[in-house]
């Protein structure tokens, strides 16, 4: 455009706009909608109300998550509210005829893991869900972000939402992570550093050596976690890495039309002389294995660090959600979390269920025990993980060290489904969100990396995993 | 949606900062598939103990909380999940409107389509809010959004920022869904012009 330098956001932006009346926001045009039991129902009921379609069944995906039990998938649902929810989508998918992968599907499995999983979620996308981990997807350079229920409504019946242009910000993770640091690591020191509000009103690209260096799965992480920052989406640009992940899936391209597919989303990385909003920088040499001490994800401290004292804090607001946090958390200022007792260790979640995350704690697990009363819940992103991690054995990695080997779904990250804490219970979670309740009402989350899970469920206490790799 | 023009209400405060949609309504009381009955567990956690007995010490359970239509809350209020049952549950018992220094974007998005007025601040007056709603278990605020202004108790009147076109949506009930149906020749010739 005229040699006008512009930014991976920018050119899916600018590639997506319907119109754009003068005062108005734009009127974006949506890919592909990804759509779950939760926040839907209501959505339909207004098309029902309306007596409209869904305007493109074709760029719409259903599955069920959030709401479904772990256990034996041939055990039927002991929750009635949960039941009908679930009946509810499936009703829904059949009168609007979308495609769904429901409970009993063999590629079921929550939603931020499926879509890229089938191919479904490819470079230069916009993408939507009524889920605010949409922004996992902008792991391969895609615009995707959560959206709440009146907007899937709009998006079902016209395939577009209004939009005002968000800003950018670029956080360029430069070097290179250490031993026992992970993406997890990379995300969760981010947001301590600018704050659950610091990504607000932004689209986060991030960039820079220990970013390319990441996996799939890595950066799926570290885009999935953008939200917790306050950021509309995170974004990282496409490259080999991401088109050999995509190369041969169900949805993907093929023959020819993968060539052009490859042609065209080369086209997409930032241009030198793209000009952000903001920049943040993050020495990944720096990094250390993270673990969070409060309720919300930016607060979180290398895992040598100690807890920070509230009395040390200016603000007077700040002061009083930190002494909030401790005093729910039963945390004691200026003490290191290291050999804290939990009781249970949960891996699983749209952060770090994929099977990359998988092997990570099962080497750590491997030919060892879980601590007595621990109780540790291996649950992964999807059926197609779960195959893939029973073809590798990962499974009896987990069974012999006395972990719970579980059916895909969201489970215990946001509690549901009856997989939950008891009150006053501590966990260790590689999940996303610490916040009061999350994982069962008065429970405490302790947020951390498959790899500092694994290591704290062999030892029953919050533990350093460079300690325990060999 | 009901246009809102103005309106005066009864101002209630809660300071805590970054307080998430999973306060607001915890997800266990997502599994329903319609919108009724949120008001009543809206803040379930911090309302309710264990038990299900009220927390006397907790704003809403106060007696002067009855009635309130305006909540002044903390900084960055609704961050977390999208659920759009957080304005829906706010709603339900009986907010209008919630003055902040900042929101959490989905929220406020989620807000603006349900007519739940997000109302953004500077700080000194976010204070004097707070403040105010301590010492005076009765404060009303007046809201004018056709002016974009808040008048405080004391005749001050501040003004406070609202997108052109969110702002006509409000003042005139336009239904955006509606209005994004209207645009379908637009639609209909992007996806021809880009072979969607």
């Amino acid at each position: 455009m005229n040699g006008t330098p512009r930014t991976l956001f920018e050119k899916i932006w600018d590639a997506h706009i319907v119109s754009q009346a003068e005062g108005a926001p734009a009127i974006l045009y949506i890919d592909l909608q990804l759509v779950h039991e939760v926040t839907s129902p209501q959505a339909f009921t207004e098309l029902r109300n309306r007596g409209i379609k869904v305007r493109r069944p074709d760029r719409t995906v259903a599955t069920v998550d959030h709401s479904i039990p772990t256990y034996d998938r041939s055990l039927p649902i002991m929750d009635a509210l949960a039941a009908k929810q679930l009946e509810q989508m499936y009703a829904n998918a059949r009168d609007f005829n979308i495609r769904i992968y429901d409970r009993l599907s063999d590629k079921q499995g929550i939603v931020h893991v499926i879509g890229p999983e089938l191919g479904l979620t490819q470079p230069g996308m916009t993408i939507v869900c009524g889920d605010s981990h949409t922004s996992t997807h902008g792991a391969f350079g895609t615009l995707a972000f959560g959206i709440g229920t009146s907007e899937v409504a709009m998006v079902l019946a016209t395939q577009t939402l209004l939009q005002r242009k968000p800003k950018t910000m670029n956080v360029r993770v430069t070097g290179a992570l250490g031993q026992g640091v992970t993406a997890k690591d990379i995300i969760l020191a981010l947001i301590a550093k600018i704050g659950v509000d610091g990504g607000t009103g932004h689209v986060i690209e991030y960039s820079g050596s220990a970013i390319r260096a990441q996996t799939m799965e890595g950066r799926m992480t570290i885009c999935n976690m953008s939200i917790e920052g306050g950021a509309r989406a995170g974004m990282i640009a496409p490259d080999d890495v991401t088109f050999s992940y995509i190369a041969g899936r169900e949805f993907a391209p093929k023959g020819a039309d993968w060539d052009a597919a490859v042609a065209r989303w080369k086209q997409l990385p930032t241009d030198d002389g793209a000009q952000y909003d903001a920049v943040v920088e993050l020495d990944a040499n720096a990094l250390e294995p993270m673990i969070t001490y409060g309720n919300n994800p930016g607060m979180g401290i290398p895992i040598t660090a100690r807890v920070p004292d509230p009395d040390a804090i200016g603000d007077v607001h700040q002061k009083a959600a930190l002494h909030k946090a401790l005093q729910y958390m039963d945390l004691q200022p200026g003490r290191s979390l290291i050999g804290h007792p939990v009781n249970v260790v949960f891996i699983g979640s749209c952060t770090n269920s994929r099977i990359g995350d998988l092997r990570l704690a099962a080497n750590v697990m491997k030919g060892k025990r879980v601590a007595p009363n621990v109780r540790v819940m291996v649950v992964p992103g999807s059926q197609q993980v779960k195959r893939q991690a029973e073809q590798e054995g990962l499974d009896k990695i987990f069974r012999e060290a006395g972990a719970e080997w579980r059916e895909a779904g969201c489970s215990m990250c946001i509690a549901m489904n009856g997989d939950q804490l008891a009150p006053g219970e501590y966990s260790i979670s590689t999940s996303n969100r610490n916040f009061e309740g999350r994982q069962g009402k008065g429970g405490r989350t302790f947020l951390a990396s498959p790899m500092t899970a694994a290591a704290t469920a062999i030892h029953g206490v919050v533990t350093d995993p460079r300690t325990v790799l060999s | 949606m009901e246009p809102i023009k103005s309106f005066t209400g009864k101002t209630v405060a809660l300071p805590n900062t970054d307080v998430d949609t999973d306060q607001i309504i915890p997800a266990r009381y997502l599994k329903v598939t319609d919108k009724k009955g949120l008001g009543e567990v809206v803040f379930y956690d911090w309302r309710y103990d264990a038990d299900g007995n009220p927390n006397p010490d907790f704003l809403l359970n106060k007696p002067h909380a009855a009635g309130a239509t305006i909540l002044v809350a903390g900084h960055n209020f609704g961050c977390g999940s999208s659920r759009e049952h957080a304005p829906w549950a706010l709603q339900g018992f009986g907010f209008q409107a919630i003055v902040s220094t900042q929101f959490a974007d989905i929220f406020r998005n989620n807000s603006l389509k349900n007519g739940l007025l997000p109302i953004v601040v500077d700080k000194a007056t976010h204070e004097q809010l707070l403040d105010l709603a301590v010492e005076d278990p009765d404060l009303q605020l007046e809201v004018d959004l056709e002016t974009q202004t808040l008048t405080l108790p004391d005749g001050r009147r501040v003004e406070f920022p609202i997108d052109s076109f969110s702002k006509e949506c409000l003042l005139n009930g336009v239904d955006e869904l509606g209005y994004l149906l209207r645009q379908t020749s637009a639609i209909e010739e992007y996806e021809k012009r880009n072979n969607k």
